[in-house]
């Protein structure tokens, strides 16, 4: 039995709704993409002219911004699991958000061409 | 409850079930993908460069070590994708009985396993 104060905290409720909403995202957008590979002509013309459409862009983009807090939500609990020592923990979780701001910033570069 | 129960806590004793090794195998395949992000997206940018800088970018993942690489990686996300659904029908109260579990279980380290076999041939 568990007696504890409801004080408005979430206990990570949203969390772990948003890792779920977020892998059903990915995983739609795999599904489409396994399609397109398997329907589509292979060549390196089809694959570069998919991408260069506007919503093929927009999608990948939004599903790599579902990924970072996908990856964000699980990283963390893995510290939280395995690192006790508080210092080390923040210092993993710091490498974890500029990782991953990093990733953000390359993924748009590439996404969109520039 | 103040009752005294058997603890196997030592790791080189307690034989972890299947569905076990299914998750903690979620766990390190996470790992792994969110350490290799930045090359998924160097993959990508890649198969998306200009037909010189195509060139190079063949025979980056042409090279055999860097194909280990790949095939490690794909399996990766194989087995992250069929867990993750697998959790999702958990999550549920989807496939919750033992038996259905197990099985399971089985299921997702078989289909992620065999799908990284055929599709590792097939790309080499």
């Amino acid at each position: 039995m568990v007696n504890r104060i409801v004080v408005g905290a979430g206990y990570g409720l949203r969390d772990w709704v948003m890792q779920r909403v977020t892998a059903v995202i990915m995983a739609l957008y795999t599904v489409a993409l396994v399609l397109f590979l398997l329907t589509a002509p292979s060549s390196y013309e089809a694959w570069q002219s998919f991408f260069k459409s506007t919503w093929v862009q927009v999608l990948t983009q939004t599903t790599i911004v579902a990924l970072l807090l996908h990856v964000w939500v699980g990283i963390r609990d893995v510290w939280m699991d395995y690192v006790k020592p508080v210092g080390v923990r923040l210092a993993l979780h710091s490498f974890t958000i500029v990782w991953l701001a990093s990733c953000f910033i390359y993924s748009v570069k590439v996404v969109w061409g520039l | 409850m103040q009752k005294q129960r058997p603890k196997h806590l030592d790791l080189t004793v307690i034989r972890l079930p299947l569905p076990g090794i299914v998750s903690i195998l979620h766990r390190v395949s996470g790992v792994a993908l969110f350490l290799s992000l930045p090359l998924l997206i160097y993959l990508l940018a890649g198969s998306l460069s200009s037909a010189e800088a195509f060139d190079s970018y063949r025979a980056v993942v042409a090279h055999p070590l860097m194909k280990l690489v790949l095939i490690g990686l794909m399996w990766a996300y194989l087995h992250h994708f069929c867990a993750g659904i697998r959790f999702l029908f958990l999550d549920v109260h989807k496939g919750l009985e033992l038996e259905t579990a197990r099985a399971t279980a089985k299921v997702v380290l078989g289909v992620s396993l065999a799908l990284t076999v055929v599709l590792g041939v097939f790309l080499w």
